[in-house]
């Protein structure tokens, strides 16, 4: 556990000073530019709110791929996922009215049920047909995203305003999140946050069900030798997937958003995986990256402003982690198998 | 001398591989290197062949001091290995094979010309291999002559041999012995690696026992008159190479097959009308060549695959159709032939190992949670009573010797005191110590009233354990005899599909249960 801590933190130290030199190279002063962007992301009361409002749906589609590599599966989806969840609960938000004790859990089990929906569509094609996940879900992203897209510019848009924007009506407010920290967007989507993150410690680590999820996806031989059935296996680990990115979708949707726009999830999908890259699949790892990465995000524009150093380079310093983390595993994989070939010498018991 | 080896020592960071070894090889003759796993026989050969360098120590051949940075220095030299897996391109011929790697045709391949060479040296040796057959068409036996075809094609003087006959039949065994005598004569070398005793009793003039990375001793063959002796200077303690097997009255049939068929996916009949039972007390040993379909026969048993014809029929109830989870339930236990491919997960802990068959049970279980506090106390337990050498059950299963996995394995096999356990390969790759330990175990399930299916192709194993022996041959059971009327010899040729005199299949078949 602390090994499995001290590569990703090596990673981000150390594409921190890749990034530096690039800096000094093209002529602008790395202390300034991160300094500034610490500021961006944790100076303030305000930027620590904005940094884990960021993080909230970052986390979730994170543990959405880690669900999926739990069980030997590489979610690419939950991009779609999201989109699914979130047309599904917003549907709810924008046509139901209910006490706000009852809307607010409606809309998440909705969007969680649809997000799981549309996962449980990717084990089937897998179960029964053979597909690869990783081609079925980039396509049924699209799906999602043109789907999003018809009904926010046909039967779902917002007709009351005199714009013409690819918007939905808002959702009632008896659908929105509270806000926790006042003078902020921090919403209560946080607590949602860490519940779906001790809900994943605990069904992986806890209980029989997690346990023979996890031997799949580790060895699906010795599932299939133990009676565990890799089908159910997938069919339970796509629909928890999908769940948790849907759940993503509508936390958007019942705090920041407040209706359904075009495109508006942009890069979380894919963000979610370079989380849960970095945080190795852990509940700890995940909970910290997320706010790293959301604290990047954050802290670009200040530093673009103050700093005079263009926000690409946050995304060129996110890119150069994963690339960091991803040789780690390579030097993992290097470092075991000297460590195998070591204790194969050794003398046997 | 043809080969020194002069305090050499190999290092893998903190490990010691090779501690001073000091080697020495008499020209002409077949030189044992024996020892347990892990002993370092392999790393020293490797050093000889260029895969490995020394860290340090003197190598000399023919008294000259060498240097051998990679395989092509070792070949130069005149050595050659032909590893205990082989290093063959099944797809490709034999001759294609041979040349693979020569840079003596510079544009154009002239493998006529290496054909017509081959042959010259396959008469010569006695080693007759057709240049233009599939490599993956060749038996095991052959795809080893086209290995050490190979080295000789590239005038290898020292041959080193690395667990040769870990993959024959009794038979190829000896053409085997035959063929390194016949090489002998010629004046070539041989280095036999082994953890045999018997054959290195057979075959070798002398003998460097290997233990933990260190010479031992090296002795003349001639002089050994204790096969113990032997195994305990390789051990480095008095091992019992008997098995103790009370005589037990066999109870109630737990297994009987009735003419069971299995046709894979691709329409290959792998296991043709066989029918056999078992019963509480009994041991029945399976033998054959890999690939003769016990691995189906097994499979077909466990529910991992369905047999295409015939009924299974477990504690009296058909279970053709059941699926692998009711057949545990049945008190099935099964210990699988490939011990990191199906039956542990190497990240996981030993204690997540130790649970994969169990991992529903009730007491481990609070409210649905697992509470891994008391199935660690438990499983610490059954580590303890299993001898198994780990840091801790929280320890990774791949940290662990081979030996220690088996054992884990087998405790969680045996924890559920099986009616029928199924053990295949037992013991392969493992070495005399945990052998004779997992063997005791097994004959120990035997008299608790388990009823116990024994795959192997070691035939001693076979002859050790069973109280009645099945041979296997392209997916048939060629005869089923009682132990005590099966010899080595008997079992090899049933193994090769050939029917000994005076034995008739149907007699055979019938006259012992």
């Amino acid at each position: 556990m602390t090994r499995g801590a001290i590569y990703p933190a090596i990673a981000v130290i150390a594409a921190l000073a890749v990034c530096a030199v690039i800096l000094l190279v093209m002529g602008l002063d790395p202390v300034l530019a991160y300094q500034k962007l610490f500021q961006g992301a944790f100076g303030s009361k305000n930027a620590i709110s904005e940094t884990l409002t960021h993080a909230i749906p970052l986390l979730l589609c994170a543990l959405s791929f880690a669900v999926g590599v739990q069980g030997g599966l590489i979610n690419l989806g939950a991009t779609g996922q999201l989109y699914i969840g979130a047309l599904a609960g917003g549907a709810v938000g924008i046509y139901l009215h209910l006490p706000p004790i009852l809307h607010i859990p409606l809309i998440l089990v909705v969007g969680f049920i649809a997000g799981g929906a549309y996962g449980l569509l990717i084990a089937f094609l897998k179960n029964r047909f053979g597909v690869s996940e990783l081609i079925s879900t980039i396509m049924m992203n699209y799906v999602a995203i043109y789907l999003l897209n018809y009904l926010v510019t046909g039967p779902m848009k917002d007709t009351s305003s005199a714009n013409n924007l690819p918007q939905s009506a808002l959702i009632a407010t008896t659908a929105k999140l509270s806000i926790i920290l006042p003078g902020t967007r921090l919403h209560a989507g946080l607590y949602l946050a860490i519940a779906a993150l001790l809900f994943y410690y605990l069904f992986f680590y806890k209980t029989p069900l997690g346990y023979q999820i996890r031997v799949g996806g580790l060895n699906p031989d010795a599932a299939h030798y133990a009676g565990f059935s890799i089908e159910k296996n997938n069919y339970v680990t796509m629909f928890l997937a999908g769940g948790f990115a849907g759940l993503a979708g509508c936390v958007q949707i019942m705090s920041v958003q407040s209706r359904l726009i075009h495109a508006f999830a942009k890069e979380l999908g894919f963000s979610g995986v370079a989380v849960a890259l970095l945080g190795n699949n852990t509940p700890l790892g995940i909970a910290i990256s997320s706010i790293l990465f959301a604290g990047l995000d954050g802290g670009a524009a200040k530093m673009q402003t103050l700093a005079k150093v263009p926000n690409a380079v946050v995304y060129m310093l996110q890119g150069i982690i994963l690339m960091f983390v991803v040789g780690q595993e390579m030097f993992n994989l290097f470092h075991r198998r000297q460590r195998r070939a070591g204790i194969k010498k050794e003398a046997a018991t | 001398m043809l080969l020194e080896m002069e305090h050499v020592t190999k290092r893998f960071g903190e490990l010691v591989a090779n501690r001073d070894v000091s080697l020495s090889v008499r020209a002409g003759e077949v030189h044992a290197l024996l020892g347990e796993n892990g002993a370092g026989k392999t790393t020293l050969m490797n050093i000889l062949s260029g895969m490995y360098a020394a860290d340090e120590g003197v190598i000399r051949l023919n008294g000259e001091k060498i240097v051998i940075n990679n395989a092509r220095d070792a070949i130069a030299k005149g050595i050659g290995m032909v590893h205990q897996h082989f290093m063959l391109v099944p797809a490709l011929t034999v001759i294609e094979n041979v040349v693979l790697g020569l840079k003596e045709n510079k544009h154009f391949l002239d493998l006529r010309g290496a054909a017509a060479r081959l042959n010259e040296l396959g008469d010569k040796f006695g080693l007759a291999v057709d240049p233009w057959a599939k490599v993956a068409d060749l038996s095991i036996g052959q795809q080893q002559r086209v290995e050490i075809l190979k080295a000789l094609y590239r005038d290898a003087q020292l041959l080193i041999l690395d667990e040769p006959t870990a993959v024959l039949t009794p038979q190829e065994v000896e053409s085997l012995f035959a063929m390194i005598r016949t090489l002998t004569q010629e004046g070539l070398t041989i280095i036999f690696i082994s953890h045999k005793l018997m054959e290195i009793l057979g075959i070798c003039d002398r003998c460097t026992v290997l233990r933990r990375g260190e010479v031992v001793q090296t002795i003349d063959v001639a002089d050994i008159t204790d096969k113990q002796h032997l195994a305990n200077m390789m051990v480095g303690r008095q091992v019992d190479l008997h098995v103790q097997k009370p005589r037990v009255t066999p109870g109630d049939e737990v297994l009987k097959l009735d003419d069971i068929c299995y046709t894979d996916k691709d329409g290959a009949r792998r296991v043709k009308n066989v029918s056999f039972a078992i019963r509480r007390g009994e041991i029945l040993g399976i033998c054959g060549i890999d690939g003769s379909g016990q691995s189906q026969l097994v499979e077909c048993i466990t529910g991992l695959a369905h047999a295409t014809q015939g009924s299974v029929t477990l504690n009296g109830k058909p279970s053709n159709q059941m699926p692998t989870r009711e057949i545990l339930r049945h008190g099935v236990s099964h210990i699988p032939e490939d011990r990191h491919r199906m039956a542990m997960v190497g990240q996981l802990s030993i204690n997540e190992n130790l649970l994969l068959m169990t991992s529903a049970r009730k007491d481990f279980l609070c409210h649905g949670l697992y509470r891994w506090k008391a199935i660690s106390t438990y499983n610490q337990k059954l580590c303890e009573d299993y001898q198994i050498k780990a840091q801790g059950v929280s320890e990774p299963m791949t940290n662990l010797s081979g030996g220690n996995q088996q054992k884990v394995i087998v405790a969680r096999e045996m924890d559920r005191h099986p009616n029928l356990l199924i053990a295949m390969h037992p013991n392969r790759g493992l070495d005399i110590g945990s052998t004779k330990y997992i063997q005791g175990k097994i004959v120990e399930a035997r008299n608790n009233g388990a009823a116990v299916l024994l795959v192997s192709g070691d035939l001693e194993e076979i002859m050790d354990l069973s109280d009645r022996i099945a041979v296997m041959y392209n997916g048939r059971i060629m005869a089923v005899m009682p132990q005590q009327s099966a010899t080595i010899d008997k079992l090899g040729l049933l193994m090769a599909g050939v029917m000994p005199e005076g034995m008739n299949e149907h007699i055979a078949t019938n006259g012992a249960s």
